[in-house]
């Protein structure tokens, strides 16, 4: 079956079996390996990556059901060097073995966005934000990316320096 | 050459604190993060081949003796290369150290779960599509699947008896007699077990998800009937251990015979699923823990008797009462195990193996004598540190518990705690803290590493592995020590059994063992640079790429302009595992919300304090605690493999049933280092890290959230239900 969409800007058009996962498709197909097969149902969020901005398990959409999508990946995420999130990471140490680390970052980096688009989640004391990405709000959003080794706080120090360089950057400009 | 050392001795010298490029000890980044963010760290399935064939395993439904009747169907279906039933594959993975194939097979599934085919087709979608087409046929065995159906075996050599418990108990001020138990646990680490085979006629090349290459090269050679000459084994990236990829693993033989059979490279990836049952689970244990103590609740008594399980043929038993022998003084003693031979999956080492779950009953146990007692449950740890092994009677090699409960406790606020339960409410909360300490034997096993030292800088090459741990960031901060050089010019190359053959990542002996292999493959560079120069190495100073003695000095790319200098250094254990009794020690704080409503459990922080000789890399180091802190809170609270009584089969066996702490799950953590240098640890006086911090963290929670509500739980974790069904009415 025949699909076009972008990686990370650069447009790719496949003829694909219709059961290739969107994550199979980058893996395997586009080499794209940086993001990872975890549990392939949805339940580890180590296949996480933007789709037109918004973040989603890949393991769980067919490649054919992205036609004419924006995907972003963690190659994507920064297009030389290294973003200041990924550089967060590291300086936080947000991994040790790496294998969610992808997801992580792709998750974060939407949930920037959720938050600057008042989108509220379980732990938001109202429907209507805005909403601060407080250390409680982070830790809910990122809940669906689990960390085996446990780099919960390097993660979430990580997330929340950005955040808050972030704000200070907007507060400036103001 | 080669530097040799047999820890034999103790080295009070400590030399890695005269050296001058203050890298060693430091918190430096781990070098392998940078490709870790990137995405550009390659595991076990992500080689990439044109001809890449795709195998599917297939798992037997029930016990007993198996056949698929569709088989040559399926092998006929579109795709498929082949269907492999090869009586090479393997039951389940291997156990650490194992150094030969575990029990092999695919016509009698001994548990429900085990591999019996291997669909091998052009894409990873046609291999699936045709494993579930395949029809697996099973002629039930009747065998025994619960640990109370069978009369266990009660081996004599883990028996052990000291004095008379019983008078002790009798005669005790205080005494606790109660059973714990735990439930099997899985290491779940991130990356599915995976391989990928390459066969050229003569030589197998296998890039797995594995922990100890040496042994799995062997582990494999002997499965698929090699010469390990003939095999090469890489493991650069490993997403995650924690004892599950100790030994070779299904995946890795199943692809290694289909791609000699097929002459294509072939990749396995275990489903998710499959992972919980292929590999080896940590058992579930009924341990039953006596206390007697005096009216100062100094224990004249200890009892700790434990049942755990596993398969027919696994020599491996969880050792739960590995930490009993050391951490308290007692004269009567009585500890033993009981092993039933059952058909669920196979048990293995799972972290800390032992100590993890033994260590954190007796610690609840411990919590409920400070109670009877009306002892301070840290002054009644510290009240009863032996002055030397209780057992053995050999001095320890170093002893920091008493500091790293007091400092622990300080650091936590443990004064302001009240010491009767039910004290303190928030709405529907009890709030409430808890303690224990850790405890974990400490080992050196043998290992090997090579640095070579060119006019560029220094690469230090070892099969030992990196799970995570941070073995790239601790080896290149040795070698930089040792040889004076900035960081940026030293590289480290792990996970290829072209390399000289180390540890392995196990039992927390990576960064003692290879670590060491490092430092004197360093040392025997420094002899050389030193010779070159006309002085001893003691003499020598290497600082930022110069060489220095007396008035001399010189560049090292100077020094090295015409000739590389190799150095190789080799460990094994010695005489000092016998002269001493060495362990880590450690203290886990917790404070805890549970709600009197739904019995849920809020950990709302948590402090460890820990005692593992030097520190290598801090921030390395913090990380393999909050892990095993965490793991903790998943002990307590969450983590469960339940399994079916009528067949034994892992009821939960995914992500979404078997349940992780995740990131709201984990409160801020405070990890705190005492202070210490272990002598017998070896030239680097380092020990362990990577498992201490699980030790007991599970029962400062527990013990935490009895002191919030009164809730005693004994039988792990403390889900909701069984919180609710423990408060005081």
């Amino acid at each position: 079956m025949k699909t076009s969409f972008t990686v990370n800007g650069s447009p790719f058009s496949l003829d694909i079996d219709p059961r290739v996962t969107l994550l199979d498709a980058l893996r395997d197909h586009l080499n794209l390996t940086g993001s990872k097969k975890g549990c392939d149902h949805g339940r580890c969020g180590a296949c996480t990556v933007l789709v037109d901005g918004r973040r989603i398990n890949a393991c769980l959409s067919l490649a054919v059901m992205h036609d004419g999508d924006e995907i972003t990946t963690v190659e994507g995420l920064c297009k030389d060097g290294r973003s200041p999130l990924q550089s967060a990471f590291v300086r936080h140490d947000g991994m040790q073995c790496g294998y969610c680390t992808p997801g992580q970052l792709c998750s974060a980096t939407a949930v920037f966005r959720e938050i600057a688009d008042g989108w509220p989640s379980h732990v938001s004391e109202t429907l209507d934000g805005p909403y601060a990405l407080t250390r409680e709000e982070l830790a809910e959003r990122m809940s669906g990316n689990i960390c085996r080794c446990s780099c919960y706080p390097g993660i979430n120090a990580a997330i929340l320096e950005i955040a808050e360089e972030d704000a200070g950057h907007a507060e400036a400009a103001e | 050459m080669t530097f040799d050392l047999k820890i034999d001795e103790p080295h009070p010298d400590h030399r890695a604190d005269g050296l001058t490029q203050s890298v060693l000890g430091h918190d430096n980044d781990r070098p392998d993060g940078w490709l870790k963010v990137a995405g550009s760290a390659t595991y076990a399935a992500e080689e990439q081949a044109d001809d890449m064939l795709h195998g599917f395993l297939v798992r037997a439904p029930k016990v007993g003796a198996v056949s698929c009747p569709n088989l040559e169907q399926v092998r006929a279906m579109h795709g498929v290369r082949s269907v492999l039933r090869d009586r090479r594959m393997i039951r389940n993975a291997a156990q650490g150290t194992a150094n030969e194939a575990p029990v092999q097979g695919v016509d009698q599934a001994a548990y429900v779960g085990q591999p019996i085919a291997l669909v091998v087709a052009d894409s990873f979608e046609q291999a699936r599509h045709a494993a579930q087409a395949l029809v697996v046929s099973v002629e039930e065995d009747d065998v025994p699947v619960l640990p109370d159906a069978v009369e266990p075996e009660e081996p004599e050599d883990k028996k052990t008896e000291i004095g008379d418990l019983d008078r002790a108990m009798s005669e005790a001020a205080f005494r606790i007699d109660a059973v714990y138990t735990t439930p099997s646990m899985v290491s779940a680490a991130m990356e599915p077990h995976a391989a990928t085979a390459h066969w050229d006629g003569e030589t197998l090349t296998l890039r797995g998800s594995l922990q100890m290459l040496k042994f799995n090269r062997n582990e494999l050679a002997d499965s698929v009937g090699l010469d390990p000459a003939n095999v090469r084994v890489l493991a650069p990236y490993v997403g995650g251990g924690f004892g599950s990829k100790l030994g070779i693993s299904a995946d890795c033989v199943a692809a290694a015979l289909a791609a000699m059979e097929l002459g294509q490279p072939v990749r396995v990836v275990q489903h998710r699923r499959n992972v919980f049952e292929v590999n080896t689970r940590r058992s579930e244990t009924r341990q039953h823990i006596r206390l007697a103590a005096d009216a100062e609740g100094r224990l004249t008594g200890l009892g700790h008797e434990a049942l755990v399980s596993n398969l027919p043929d696994e020599e491996f038993s969880e050792p739960v009462i590995q930490g009993s022998h050391f951490a308290y003084a007692a004269a009567n003693r009585t500890l033993g195990m009981k092993i039933a031979r059952i058909h669920r999956s196979a048990a293995g080492s799972v972290r800390a193996p032992g100590e993890s779950v033994g260590v954190t009953a007796f610690e609840v146990a411990m919590d409920e004598l400070a109670q009877a007692a009306g002892v301070d449950p840290v002054d009644l740890r510290v009240r009863n540190i032996p002055e030397k092994d209780p057992e053995s009677g050999k001095p320890f090699s170093s002893h920091r518990l008493e500091a790293a409960l007091r400092q622990g406790a300080d650091a936590f606020g443990w004064s302001h705690r009240h010491a009767t339960p039910r004290q303190q409410r928030e709405g529907e909360w009890w709030i409430g803290t808890g303690m224990a300490a850790a405890f974990r034997v400490n080992m050196v096993i043998e290992a090997e590493a090579r640095i070579n030292l060119t006019r560029d800088g220094a690469t230090v090459m070892s099969d030992m592995t990196d799970i995570g741990t941070g073995s790239y960031a601790i080896f290149g901060q040795i070698a930089a020590e040792l040889l004076g050089l900035p960081l940026d010019r030293v590289e480290v190359q792990l996970g290829d059994t072209r390399f000289p053959p180390g540890s392995g990542s196990g039992g927390s002996f990576g960064a003692a063992s290879t670590g060491t292999a490092v430092w004197l493959a360093g040392m025997e560079i420094r002899k050389q640079i030193a010779d070159r120069l006309g002085c001893s190495e003691a003499e020598l100073t290497l600082q930022d790429g110069m060489a220095t003695y007396a008035n001399k000095r010189a560049s090292l790319r100077d020094l090295l302009s015409h000739e590389p200098i190799t150095g190789h250094g080799h460990v094994e254990p010695g005489e000092a595992a016998e002269k001493v009794r060495q362990a880590t020690f450690g203290a886990h704080f917790a404070e805890v919300a549970v709600s009197d409503v739904t019995g849920e459990v809020r950990v709302r922080r948590m402090l460890g304090s820990f005692a593992a000789g030097r520190i290598l890399n801090p921030r390395t180091a913090r990380s393999q605690c909050h892990g095993g802190m965490t793991w903790g809170i998943g002990m307590a609270l969450t983590e469960e493999l339940t399994h079916d009584r009528r067949d034994g089969h892992a009821v939960n066996r995914d992500l979404a049933g078997y349940h992780l702490p995740v990131n709201a799950d984990v409160p801020p953590f405070e990890v705190h280092f005492v202070e210490e240098l272990d002598d017998w640890a070896g030239p680097t006086q380092a020990k362990g890290i990577g498992e201490l911090g699980i030790c007991g963290a599970g029962a400062s929670i527990l013990n935490a959230v009895y002191n919030a509500c009164g809730a005693r739980v004994r039988d792990m974790p403390a889900t909701p239900d069984r919180v609710l069904a423990a408060l005081p009415s």
